[in-house]
């Protein structure tokens, strides 16, 4: 068992949930975070004063899978989370997609029926 | 003279600027004379009620930016907030330049829309008193946040998806070409639909001219401007319903200013106009919540407030006519029938955000054509004296019908044509990007909410 965390884009979230929502990965847990990387932060504009927010507001998916299903979900949430995927310009990928982690997950229970290990995802 | 400055140390004005202030007091004291003298016939009650009115008037359209701000994503809160807040500069502005102008003065161009010269910044206006005793002025700003909250009420079948800009510039024409004419139509005293019939057709504060013409305008616009990136699949849950039902709440008090403002007087009309807005507003509300509970299993919120602005559209041309019992049922009947338009919608798949037609074109038209049904009888007494003999429901419905069907085709096909303009000219919906960002970093550089919620 794995735990896949992936931190996007906020922009990025319809699309990234539609597309494993496609591909019949329909559990997920979606979290508003902040924090900073190698992202230049978009201006914002307050009262005439260009403002830069020092932390950047981020997506965190966290999903917990089957060792057999991770790559599924990693190649989907690339796909769907690269920015700028050719619809617009010609660059695809910019500073700031995001990144996946992937973690060992070392127990998973159900709390309705108390099921525990691989059965439980 | 002596001014009391911060510090509570005496001060004694200059004597050059001595001089100057009391040139300016006994200016002002003259200039004071001048207007009492003009003072003649003003009816200070009428005047005083169409002053509150004219603020509440004012006050639907930040509810109106509440009511929509609320229904929409966490991302296009201020966007769908601005759509309304625009509305109020751009439309004040283009009413002082010439929209009092195009619906007030005499016919112009085969009575198109009227015209007058007089009117440009309001002109002539600076001591003109009406007939009821009511400074011009007042009626004018009263008029002009009629022009304010159309537009702003189309806007919210194209939510989410729109380009600021092109929203401002559509606005703009929407309200020279399409709301001054029917403006100047409906209420102007030689407009053709003011004097269709034995009585004109009726429409008292705007079922045709506001309403029916902003749902019509937003249903063309939803379907020339395609649905929102995925709809309907995608859920769109609405940003905050507790500021929806505060701007439904701010609307229905709005309102009273809306109708009963409309008598232009402050008397028994207007408290006829007012009872009967606010006994729509209430059967409309009850209906809502009956349906849905019978139909959801729930009552919801937004329902409530869905059916509070059914009851109230459609009474909106109607309150000048109908009496309780008229205005109860109308209130109903529009919740009932807006209920059905919006089951038809989510079949047939366009996507009108905010439910702008659902709930404002389909009411507005359910007033304005079902109200011939509940006209007091003095008011069929009088347009059978005007046809010089009889005058029946029937031959009225034909009216009403009538105005209705020209609001409706105007409208659309107006709108049709400014859509086409507008998105050749620079664009009008919103890029892929943009929209997936959100109106609110896009086009304003701002979020509405804080840290709050995932969407």
């Amino acid at each position: 068992m794995k735990l896949i965390t992936a931190i996007i884009r906020t922009t990025q979230l319809d699309q990234v949930r539609e597309a494993l929502i496609e591909n019949e990965i329909t559990r997920v847990t979606v979290s508003r975070v902040s924090g900073h990387g190698r992202q230049k932060n978009a201006e914002q504009i307050h009262r005439g004063r260009k403002v830069v927010p020092s932390l950047a507001p981020k997506i965190k998916l966290e999903i917990a899978v089957n060792d057999g299903f991770v790559d599924k979900v990693v190649d989907t949430i690339i796909d769907a989370a690269t920015s700028n995927d050719g619809y617009e310009t010609d660059e695809v990928g910019t500073i700031g997609d995001g990144k996946i982690f992937i973690t060992p997950l070392e127990e998973c229970i159900r709390i309705r029926t108390r099921e525990r290990g691989p059965e439980a995802i | 003279m002596y001014f009391l400055v911060k510090d509570f140390k005496i001060y004694e004005m200059p004597t050059k600027r001595k001089t100057l202030w009391l040139t300016l007091m006994a200016v002002s004291v003259l200039s004071f004379d001048l207007t009492a003298a003009n003072q003649e016939g003003l009816d200070s009650g009428s005047t005083a009620w169409m002053l509150t009115s004219t603020a509440l008037v004012l006050l639907m359209v930040p509810g109106l930016a509440m009511f929509y701000g609320g229904l929409v994503r966490t991302k296009n809160v201020l966007g769908t907030m601005m759509h309304s807040f625009a509305a109020m500069g751009i439309m004040t502005i283009l009413w002082v330049l010439f929209g009092y102008a195009m619906c007030f003065g005499p016919n112009v161009l085969g009575g198109w829309f009227g015209w007058s010269s007089d009117f440009v910044f309001l002109k002539s206006l600076d001591e003109s008193m009406m007939d009821g005793g009511v400074p011009e002025y007042v009626f004018s700003m009263f008029q002009g946040k009629f022009a304010i909250i159309t537009p702003a009420l189309i806007a919210g079948a194209f939510a989410e998806r729109v380009i600021f800009k092109s929203y401002c510039l559509f606005i703009a024409l929407w309200g020279i070409l399409v709301y001054n004419p029917l403006c100047h139509w409906v209420w102007a005293e030689d407009g053709f639909l003011f004097n269709l019939g034995a009585n004109g057709a009726i429409d008292f504060a705007g079922g045709t001219v506001v309403h029916i013409s902003a749902g019509v305008s937003g249903l063309v616009a939803a379907i020339y401007l395609g649905a929102r990136r995925g709809y309907p699949k995608t859920n769109m849950p609405p940003s905050n319903l507790v500021m929806t039902m505060i701007g439904g709440g701010l609307l229905w008090v709005g309102w009273f200013g809306f109708n009963a403002g409309s008598s232009v007087e402050s008397g028994l009309s207007t408290a006829q106009a007012l009872v009967a807005t606010q006994v729509a507003a209430a059967a409309g509300a009850i209906a809502w919540m009956i349906i849905e509970g019978w139909h959801q299993g729930k009552a919801t919120a937004l329902g409530i407030v869905s059916g509070i602005l059914a009851g109230l559209v459609a009474v909106t041309p109607a309150a000048g006519v109908v009496q309780p019992f008229g205005a109860m049922v109308l209130g109903a009947l529009a919740s009932i029938i807006c209920y059905g338009a919006l089951l038809l919608k989510n079949k047939m798949g366009y996507d009108d955000s905010l439910d702008a037609f659902g709930i404002h074109g389909v009411g507005g038209i359910v007033g304005a054509v079902f109200l011939t049904f509940f006209i007091r009888p003095s008011w069929m007494a009088e347009a059978a004296a005007l046809a010089g003999g009889s005058w029946s429901v029937w031959q009225q419905l034909g009216v009403q019908c009538a105005a209705v069907v020209i609001a409706i085709v105007y409208a659309g096909v107006c709108t049709w044509i400014l859509l086409i303009i507008v998105d050749k000219l620079i664009g009008f919906r919103s890029s892929r990007s943009s929209e997936l960002q959100g109106l609110d970093t896009a086009y304003h550089g701002e979020h509405g909410y804080g840290m709050l919620n995932p969407n």
